[in-house]
């Protein structure tokens, strides 16, 4: 048996890399011993594409993409297609545990300084990542052809036609019609299956590859690599299997749990996940009450609302996620970590914290004079944490990290 | 420290208010439907309800008889003589013989579908509407409805319910202009039913437009607790071995 394996490891490693790949990126891959709960996010992250890309498919075999028959079929998977409601719930739900699951990634990255160099590239392939997630998550959403997906679309692409001059005919070359329509459905379809998945994964490679050659950040922000012993090894690093792979399938395990539990007993979220109005057919003569996209959308829709001028609102809602590309290169600061950088850092980020899940639940509601207020408040603060960056960074009060991790 | 705690408490005081403003905008409190989705006699009941009074104009196409038949443990015959009134065969989905056309032409409008209605409204919604009904002169069907205004359809189970009137109130909104609104609901004419009984029949026509809007919960729900048990014996499992892999790393 013993021999049996290692010949045809030997016969395969002549032929392809797999046990050079397996130490290079598990085995002999060397993570920081102290990473804590927030380092969950990313094999989570991972995992939740998988389970996407998985349920994706299965329910692209029973999935119809026409506007008369959309709706339909995604009822016949709900009720005729074995499984089905169970394969439709994983995705839908999936899409909001994704979200989540990236937000937290992306907390932690501002927590401990992850985008800090030499991390730029990392956190600039992850922000890619995250705007094409968004552009995923929509065309998806348009798919179950029910009044939000309608509407809600409508309301989107329309915004391309506050840019001057080229918006409309932007708009109009977006849907292929003069409002969102069958023809708009098929292009969605086509992005939402084939094209975003693809440069998604091509997209976590890159970020991947990325992180191997640098390594993984910790919750003390200093590199490991600076103390190594004589054979070159990090002297605070593990090897990345077996121990980060045991201990992210327990936290994949406990993710899994609550997941199941929203699957089960709450696949709708109180309508969070699965919006009420989207068990109504798209009926383009009938506008909802109030349209409002789903969560993950709502800080940025927020931003957008709360600019009275459309055009500049559509420019601050783009802002708001561009300004996140730059992020590496506004934070001055001397450390990586919060747990090393002073108050006035930490007071940014708690602002900008609550400016953020503010403006998420804004843009839930309709926007009373009341709402825009505040959105207006949140929104400045949310600009203010990066704009101002530069100069608060620097002038922070920060401790001095230790040379070697700590618990 | 201490200015970010401060910060923290400003902002969440904030938060706090923000529920308010939604609050202010949703209107009309709904009577809890109270239904019970393992009650099976109350779903045959719900079933023949729908039948009799509903099925006439309401489709549920997405549902077929079969299916009925399978997860409300009837025959296929016995819900072939209590639900076909078309051509249909057992395994066809559940349309009604009106045509749009006509609908449109009576009614003014398409009675809308409701396969999955009690997942759109929801089933209190449902339930106070079918409630709700009461006397206006002014409307083609001499009916209106306190939770859907100017509704058109016909209140179809009025020889149970008899016949209610509105009470008005009025309300004052904080800018200082009176409304009319309704504040109660007068039996005027007495149906064939007591008040307690009609409430019974519309809450199991509710129930049943509530399986028939997600016919595979009953299974979602009992398949759950093992997927949870699974993963919960699971988890324990795997902290143990983490805790045992991870004994050296100081």
């Amino acid at each position: 048996m013993q021999n049996w394996w290692l010949i045809s490891r030997e016969w395969l490693d002549a032929r392809f890399p797999v046990t050079q790949f397996w130490r290079d990126h598990l085995s002999h891959y060397y993570a920081p011993k102290n990473l804590n709960f927030w380092y969950f996010f990313g094999s989570l992250a991972l995992m939740m594409l998988v389970i996407q890309l998985l349920t994706g498919i299965f329910l692209t075999m029973n999935y119809k993409p026409t506007a008369d028959t959309a709706f339909a079929s995604v009822e016949y998977i709900m009720r005729d297609v074995k499984w089905g409601w169970l394969i439709r719930y994983i995705h839908s739900s999936g899409a909001s545990f994704f979200f989540i699951v990236v937000y937290l990634h992306m907390f932690r990255a501002l927590l401990y300084g992850s985008y800090r160099g030499p991390r730029e590239l990392l956190w600039v392939f992850g922000m890619f990542l995250f705007a094409l997630l968004m552009a995923e998550a929509f065309m998806g959403y348009l798919l179950p052809w029910g009044q939000m997906s309608f509407w809600g679309a409508q309301v989107i692409i329309s915004l391309f036609g506050a840019i001057p001059y080229i918006g409309s005919d932007l708009a109009l070359w977006i849907r292929g019609d003069y409002v969102v329509a069958d023809a708009t459905l098929n292009r969605f379809f086509a992005f939402h299956v084939i094209a975003f998945p693809l440069v998604l994964i091509i997209l976590v490679v890159f970020h991947l590859t990325a992180l191997h050659k640098v390594g993984s950040n910790n919750p003390d922000g200093i590199e490991i690599k600076k103390h190594k012993n004589e054979k070159g090894i990090p002297i605070d690093g593990i090897p990345f299997h077996p121990y980060y792979t045991i201990k992210d399938m327990a936290g994949a395990v406990a993710f899994l749990f609550l997941f199941a539990v929203v699957i089960f007993y709450a696949p709708e979220m109180g309508g969070w996940f699965l919006e009420k109005d989207n068990f109504v057919p798209a009926n383009p003569l009938k506008t909802p009450e109030h349209i409002a996209p789903l969560w993950y959308f709502t800080p940025f829709y927020a931003i957008l609302r709360a600019v009275p001028d459309k055009f500049l609102g559509v420019m601050c809602m783009g802002a708001s996620i561009a300004v996140l590309f730059l992020l590496p290169w506004l934070d001055r600061s001397p450390v990586k970590s919060i747990r090393y950088k002073g108050w006035i850092f930490r007071t940014a980020l708690a602002l900008f914290t609550v400016s953020f899940i503010g403006l998420a639940y804004l843009g839930t509601v309709p926007a009373t004079p009341l709402a825009t207020r505040f959105s207006q408040l949140f929104s400045i603060l949310y600009f203010a944490f990066f704009l101002l960056m530069p100069f608060y960074s620097r002038w922070d009060k920060c401790k001095e990290p230790p040379d070697r991790v700590t618990k | 420290m201490g200015v970010q705690y401060k910060s923290f408490v400003v902002l969440g005081a904030l938060l706090l208010v923000l529920p308010g403003m939604a609050l202010a905008a949703s209107k009309l409190t709904l009577d809890k439907a109270d239904i019970d989705p393992l009650d099976k006699e109350s779903l045959r009941r719900g079933a023949q309800y729908f039948a009799n009074y509903c099925f006439n104009c309401h489709s549920i196409q997405f549902m077929r008889y079969s299916r009925i038949a399978k997860d409300l443990q009837l025959t296929e015959d016995e819900v072939s003589s209590m639900m076909i009134f078309t051509g249909a065969k057992v395994g066809d989905p559940m349309n009604v013989a009106l045509l749009p056309d006509d609908a449109k032409r009576w009614f003014g409008t398409t009675p809308p579908d409701l396969s999955v209605v009690s997942r759109s409204r929801g089933v209190d919604w449902i339930y106070t509407y079918l409630r709700s009904f009461y006397r206006d002169d002014s409307r083609p069907w001499g009916v209106n409805n306190a939770v859907f205004k100017d509704v058109a359809m016909p209140h179809v189970l009025w020889e149970l319910q008899g016949l209610q009137e509105a009470v008005y109130g009025s309300v004052t909104t904080p800018d200082g202009v009176e409304h009319k609104v309704i504040a109660g609901l007068n039996l005027v004419q007495k149906g064939q039913l007591a008040a307690k009984d009609y409430d019974a029949v519309v809450r199991d026509i509710v129930n049943f437009l509530a399986y028939v809007g997600e016919p595979t919960k009953n299974t979602r729900l009992a398949l759950g607790k093992w997927v949870l048990i699974f993963l919960a014996m699971y988890f324990v499992v795997l902290v143990f071995l983490k805790k045992e892999y991870w004994k050296d790393i100081k």
